[in-house]
């Protein structure tokens, strides 16, 4: 964050001493840069989360219009302790996905695709909005929506500028040799820096974007004690190759897969990637059940759900010490906040 | 003159201390009232739930009253045993766990009521609450464990004595209890 506002501020101040003229012109700029940013963070605070929702064309629903979805929300509520219940949306579309955003976590919303409804089971749905809890609980959603909108207005700035310099819009109207040469190394710098300015903010976003993604997944699964069922539902997501229309750049970051592409192959994240290869984040949560990739294999499912008039024989189910079909099926062993059993 | 400032600084800095760690411990325990009311709202929910299945199943099972009768009976044990304290009220509730999953067992062998528009609907608000029992007790008991902790370690134990903290009871889950009543529904 603040590696975020002094981009801003550096960017304020030469693009001002350049296009102004010395260093009275970056001061008076760079004093402009901060109110407006100010007063775009505080609107951001306020209604951030208002115009997020609105961009992906999600509308509200109640425990009228879809029990399960509203249930489950309720069920991460109470597991997560938090005082309040926050506002459950929908966007009708078919690719699987989900967010959640809002300032805290009495000012908060989940976001649900309707493919993300369709494709996943309750388990499933359960992991993946443990996962948005768990960005409503650490206070992801304000963090992700303030950068986000700095990061903005970084690239907005800079875009600007750039612009206006191609075009010749700032003329020179001082006069005086030296003065001129100096002006025109600082027409230089502003402009490596309005072009740098933007990539380093967007990769320093997407750097805690993806840290917030792995901190999600775990603390998720703290909140159902089930690693599996978030583990398959990110299968299934990955498995959608649609992206989601509803999404764009600089909603990207607040999903719980990217929207934008799905690169399943993916090992190592790059530079400018908003979330970690979900291989990775797959493989992490399996580790977590203890068990391997055949649990994520739909048979392994439907196998189980058959098998509820008797023992299917299901590929790996002797080393699973539980049946795939119950909303929890077993504790993990001894993840270090579960409470132990105590002394009588 | 010195050794006088030092002395009030020594105390004011012990008061802070003190102040602290006697907060958070009242924090602690409300927490963990808090989370036992939690506990007992989704529990007079089931309560409340369990009439409206039995008599939404009731006229299809009409030989299968025996299992019915277990369930309004483990009911009936179960809002008795509310003011019993966490440990009798956590049996009555097991019990009453396991007569609803026999009753769901029962209710996959008719078709016809497995696919009633009100019994559907029925099964899943008691899966949620069951979830919901479930998700509060882990809550309450990971609320108890950090207090308890509190109120034994050190320092804060002195303090916890001092003000009569007492220790507080888990929510006792029996092995197995941790499936809820089957139901496959999508």
């Amino acid at each position: 964050m603040g590696f975020v506002v002094a981009l801003l501020a550096a960017l304020g101040f030469v693009i001002g001493a350049a296009v102004i003229g010395g260093t009275s012109g970056g001061i008076g700029l760079l004093g402009v840069f901060g109110i407006v940013a100010i007063a775009w963070s505080i609107l951001g605070y306020y209604s951030g989360d208002k115009m997020v929702l609105a961009v992906s064309g999600a509308h509200q629903v109640t425990h009228a219009d879809e029990p399960q979805l509203f249930n489950v929300v309720e069920e991460m509520t109470i597991a997560a302790g938090l005082p309040s219940v926050p506002a459950v949306y929908v966007i009708e579309e078919a690719a699987p996905n989900a967010f959640a955003t809002g300032r805290d976590p009495q000012h908060s919303s989940i976001a649900v695709t309707r493919g993300l409804m369709q494709r996943l089971d309750r388990e499933e749905l359960q992991g993946v909005v443990a996962h948005e809890m768990s960005h409503i609980r650490n206070y992801d959603i304000r963090f992700a929506t303030l950068v986000g909108i700095l990061v903005g207005m970084i690239a907005l700035v800079a875009d600007f500028f750039l612009r206006f310099s191609f075009f010749g819009g700032f003329g020179r109207r001082r006069g005086g040799g030296s003065n001129d040469q100096a002006g025109a190394i600082l027409m230089v710098i502003a402009i490596v820096l309005a072009i740098l300015a933007p990539l380093a903010a967007y990769s320093v976003q997407f750097a805690i974007s993806r840290r917030r993604e792995y901190l999600a997944d775990a603390s998720g699964v703290e909140l159902t004690r089930n690693p599996l069922g978030l583990a398959r539902a990110l299968n299934d997501i990955a498995d959608d190759p649609r992206p989601l229309r509803a999404a764009n750049r600089a909603t990207a970051h607040l999903f719980i897969v990217n929207p934008l592409k799905n690169k399943k192959t993916k090992e190592v994240s790059g530079v400018f990637d908003t979330h970690p290869p979900i291989q990775k984040r797959i493989a992490i949560l399996l580790q977590m059940a203890h068990v391997g990739p055949e649990a994520l294999v739909p048979g392994y499912r439907a196998a189980a759900l058959a098998a509820g008039d008797g023992t299917a024989g299901l590929p790996g189910a002797a080393g699973a010490p539980h049946r795939a079909t119950s909303p929890r099926p077993h504790d993990p062993p001894p993840p270090p906040a579960v409470p132990p059993a105590p002394p009588a | 003159m010195i050794a006088v400032i030092i002395i009030i600084v020594i105390l004011v800095v012990l008061g802070i201390i003190f102040a602290g760690v006697y907060n958070s411990l009242v924090g602690r325990r409300n927490q963990v009232d808090n989370a036992w009311s939690q506990i007992d709202v989704q529990l007079k929910r089931r309560h409340d739930l369990i009439p409206n299945l039995v008599e939404a199943v009731k006229d299809y099972m009409s030989y299968e009253q025996e299992t019915l009768t277990k369930v309004t009976a483990a009911r009936a044990a179960a809002i008795n045993a509310g003011s019993q304290g966490p440990q009798a009220q956590a049996q009555a509730e097991n019990m009453l766990t396991e007569s609803l999953k026999s009753l769901f067992a029962v209710v996959e062998n008719y078709p016809d009521l497995k696919a009633n528009q009100n019994v559907l609907s029925l099964q899943e608000e008691l899966t949620t609450t069951e979830n919901k029992i479930s998700f509060a007790r882990q809550f309450y008991n990971d609320s108890v464990l950090t207090y308890n902790n509190k109120t034994q370690m050190f320092p804060s134990n002195i303090i916890a004595g001092m003000f009569n903290f007492t220790t507080r009871q888990f929510f006792e889950a029996p092995e197995g209890d941790r499936e809820v009543p089957k139901v496959d529904l999508r």
